[in-house]
């Protein structure tokens, strides 16, 4: 027998170990050199089973469990899950919590750019971007904490409202706020935007086509990169979103550095949504005046006998929902986050399911990455943006 | 100063004899020349959180000591008292070498660097080709490091590092021509000596930058700094490197980066010269001068580093072979065609 030696190629384990894996991808990969031949990402290792949690517990205990899918976009997660129970009970949220849920949408989703034009610059080695976006990132971290005491974990929009009303002055820090961020967006795009290497680094790296970004199920910025006007807001607008007047960035050529500016005009939206909301929000109520489904006020309770009756009810065995099945999906920063919930009456659902975008990005990861070089690697988990969060569950 | 340094040599023949105190004296030279480079060395480390963490609207290490002045030292103590872990797979000779093999020849090259006409170890003819030739053994430090790791993420990082390492030291190596040529000689106090009517930077402008640019590829860092890339390939080659001998890559690595610095003032920003020919300029000491110009390039390369994202691997070779060699090669013929000129005539 002809005894024949082969090269082989090199299989590396990029993380669940490793500086960049942005939280515990794993992702095998086999090199020729420095060339990526065949990518290979593994799932699972932060499967939390939320899915089966939310059986389990009653609509609102079920709601923090959203905070804790993408963990980067929290309040966006909430959005979701609070609609398709508003649409199950077939209840609508007072015009002042639409508005209130859609600036903090839309605040979130500036939290979830930022950390992405921070965390990408660092994975493409701009270091300081990171520390840039952060310093604006704990701006609205604080908003967050003022509005519901958590800086990370909301739990701050309820079906039927949000959980309590904006505190006194708020609305003023978020409007300070959005009128100095295009300034501060400006200063990012100075450090990116035109630098050559951070072109040489994004321009042609990891090239979806239109086509494909639609057959892989791409959203959100990955398909509207990829030169696809599709967005919740304005397809199946919810909330306040029909009230604002917005534009939707697509990019041409669907590489990197098109989905990366794309995510930065999002910003500069957001912050129009913002700003607009907050001259058009009315007074009123921020829940549900039917305290069968919302949560009474504290003071209430102390006094009357129905309130106390209502809190008891709600905190314990939860308001009942009527048999049905219900599909919802919002627009969050990744893109689309849907929910399929069944239910056959009582307190818990029957059955969730969860539609995070990041599941269908980093299937993308595997047609995108094969031919780049390994450098390319950081670029393509950055662009499509992940979080383990929402793709174990 | 020369008659204490007279005192000195009698009293150290009294005491050694002849023959001992001149290994001696060359021990003394040596340590007085070595301590001063190695306390840079350690405070460039804090130079560069400090530097760094001003640009990224940060304070940067404030606890040890006033401002963190002690940072490095308690950085030091800690590399030091910490375990070096042998990988089970090293090959543990080489493992062990190969940091060293980084250090000692960025520390070997300080020996022709002059600090003054005078303040010079080794005041040898050939000084520039003397630098060249030590600090591309440094590659071999790199190298050695990323073999005997025998893990994926150094060997690949050793690959990239010699492949930078072997094409920057080219570019590097032909900026310094023009000014070898221009100055007729190899020796580093005359090429400052040559720039008394104007710095080498004046006619050597794009040489200069693409010096500059070289040795911050030459040295690794930032955008370059793909054989570390953090984000890529978590340390490159000294992945496995752990305490005081991934402590000493640094090290290493500081010292190129001061090295090159002195060498760029010296050769490119007039050394110990004065700015102009002014009283006032002239009565601050030379080594003062040289120490400011030094300074100032080490910034830029903090300042770099907080400002550029990171090259790809292909980019980074297409820059040095396709855009830096011609260039150069043109500036080496155009010099030399002037120097020529202005000889005829």
């Amino acid at each position: 027998m002809e005894q024949r030696k082969e090269f082989q190629n090199y299989t590396v384990n990029f993380g669940p170990q490793h500086p960049a894996a942005h939280g515990v991808l794993r992702l095998l990969l086999e090199l020729d050199g420095e060339v990526v031949e065949r990518a290979d990402p593994h799932i699972g290792l932060l499967h939390r089973g939320t899915e089966k949690l939310l059986e389990h517990k009653t609509y609102l205990q079920g709601l923090p469990y959203w905070d804790r899918l993408d963990y980067m976009s929290m309040m966006s997660q909430e959005h979701t899950w609070v609609l398709a129970v508003e649409k199950l009970l077939g209840v609508v949220a007072p015009p002042r919590a639409q508005f209130i849920r859609t600036i903090f949408a839309e605040l979130t989703r500036i939290l979830n750019h930022l950390l992405f034009v921070g965390a990408h610059g660092l994975d493409v080695g701009a270091m300081t971007m990171f520390i840039y976006c952060f310093r604006e990132r704990e701006a609205i971290l604080d908003m967050y904490e003022a509005v519901c005491g958590a800086r990370m974990h909301a739990a701050y929009f309820r079906p039927g409202g949000v959980a309590k009303d904006l505190p006194e002055g708020l609305a003023e820090k978020i409007r300070a706020f959005a009128e100095d961020f295009p300034a501060k967006i400006d200063e990012y795009e100075s450090l990116l935007t035109n630098n050559r290497i951070w072109k040489q680094r994004l321009v042609d790296v990891g090239v979806v086509t239109a086509e494909q970004a639609l057959d892989m199920g791409c959203v959100g910025p990955v398909l509207r990169g990829s030169g696809v006007a599709y967005d919740l807001r304005k397809a199946e607008p919810y909330d306040a979103y029909d009230k604002v007047d917005f534009d939707i960035p697509v990019g041409k050529n669907g590489d990197s550095y098109d989905r990366y500016l794309v995510r930065v005009e999002e910003m500069r939206q957001s912050n129009r949504i913002i700003l607009q909301c907050l001259d058009k929000m009315p007074e009123g109520d921020c829940k549900l005046p039917n305290f069968k489904y919302s949560i009474p006020k504290r003071d209430d309770m102390h006094s009357g006998m129905e309130s106390l009756i209502h809190h008891f009810k709600l905190v314990s065995e939860g308001f009942a929902v009527p048999p049905g099945e219900v599909y919802l999906a919002t627009e969050s920063p990744k893109g689309e986050l849907g929910v399929y919930i069944i239910s056959h009456g009582g307190s818990k659902p029957y059955r969730v399911k969860i539609r995070s975008a990041g599941f269908n990005h980093l299937q993308a990861l595997k047609v995108m990455l094969p031919g780049h070089m390994i450098a390319d690697v950081t670029t393509m988990m950055g662009t499509i943006d992940i979080v383990f969060g929402e793709i174990d569950r | 100063m020369a008659e204490i340094l007279k005192m000195v040599h009698e009293i150290g023949v009294g005491f050694f004899g002849a023959l001992l105190w001149s290994l001696v004296w060359v021990v003394i030279k040596v340590v007085l020349l070595l301590a001063p480079v190695l306390f840079i060395v350690t405070y460039i480390t804090l130079a560069e959180r400090k530097v760094i963490g001003a640009m990224q609207v940060r304070p940067g290490p404030n606890r040890v000591g006033f401002f963190g002045v002690l940072q490095p030292l308690a950085d030091a103590v800690k590399l030091i008292f910490k375990e070096t872990i042998l990988p089970v797979k090293a090959d543990k000779g080489l493992f062990i070498l190969a940091p060293l093999l980084t250090l000692v020849p960025a520390l070997l090259s300080w020996a022709v660097v002059p600090f003054s006409p005078e303040l010079i170890l080794a005041d040898v003819n050939v000084g520039v080709l003397y630098i060249l030739a030590i600090s591309s053994l440094g590659a071999y430090g790199i190298i050695v490091a990323g073999w005997a790791s025998n893990s994926r993420y150094a060997f690949l990082g050793c690959m990239r590092s010699v492949a930078q390492m072997v094409s920057y030291e080219v570019s590097m190596g032909f900026t310094l021509i023009p000014v070898i040529l221009i100055t007729g000689s190899l020796s580093l106090v005359d090429v400052v000596e040559q720039q008394k009517d104007w710095w080498n930077v004046i006619p050597l402008a794009p040489m200069f930058v693409i010096y500059f640019i070289s040795v911050v590829a030459e040295t690794n860092r930032s955008p370059f700094d793909l054989p570390e890339a953090e984000p890529e390939l978590v340390a490159g080659f000294f992945t496995e490197y752990s305490a005081m001998s991934s402590g000493l890559f640094f090290m290493g690595e500081y010292a190129n980066i001061v090295l090159v610095s002195f060498l760029g003032a010296l050769v490119f920003l007039g050394g110990w010269l004065p700015p102009m020919a002014n009283p006032i300029f002239s009565m601050v000491p030379g080594i003062v001068w040289l120490g400011l110009k030094a300074s100032f390039l080490m910034f830029v390369f903090l300042w770099i580093r907080a400002t550029f994202p990171r090259y790809r691997y292909d980019q980074l070779m297409r820059l040095g072979w396709k855009v830096f060699l011609p260039v150069s090669l043109f500036w080496i013929f155009l010099t030399g065609l002037v120097v020529q000129l202005g000889r005829w005539a």
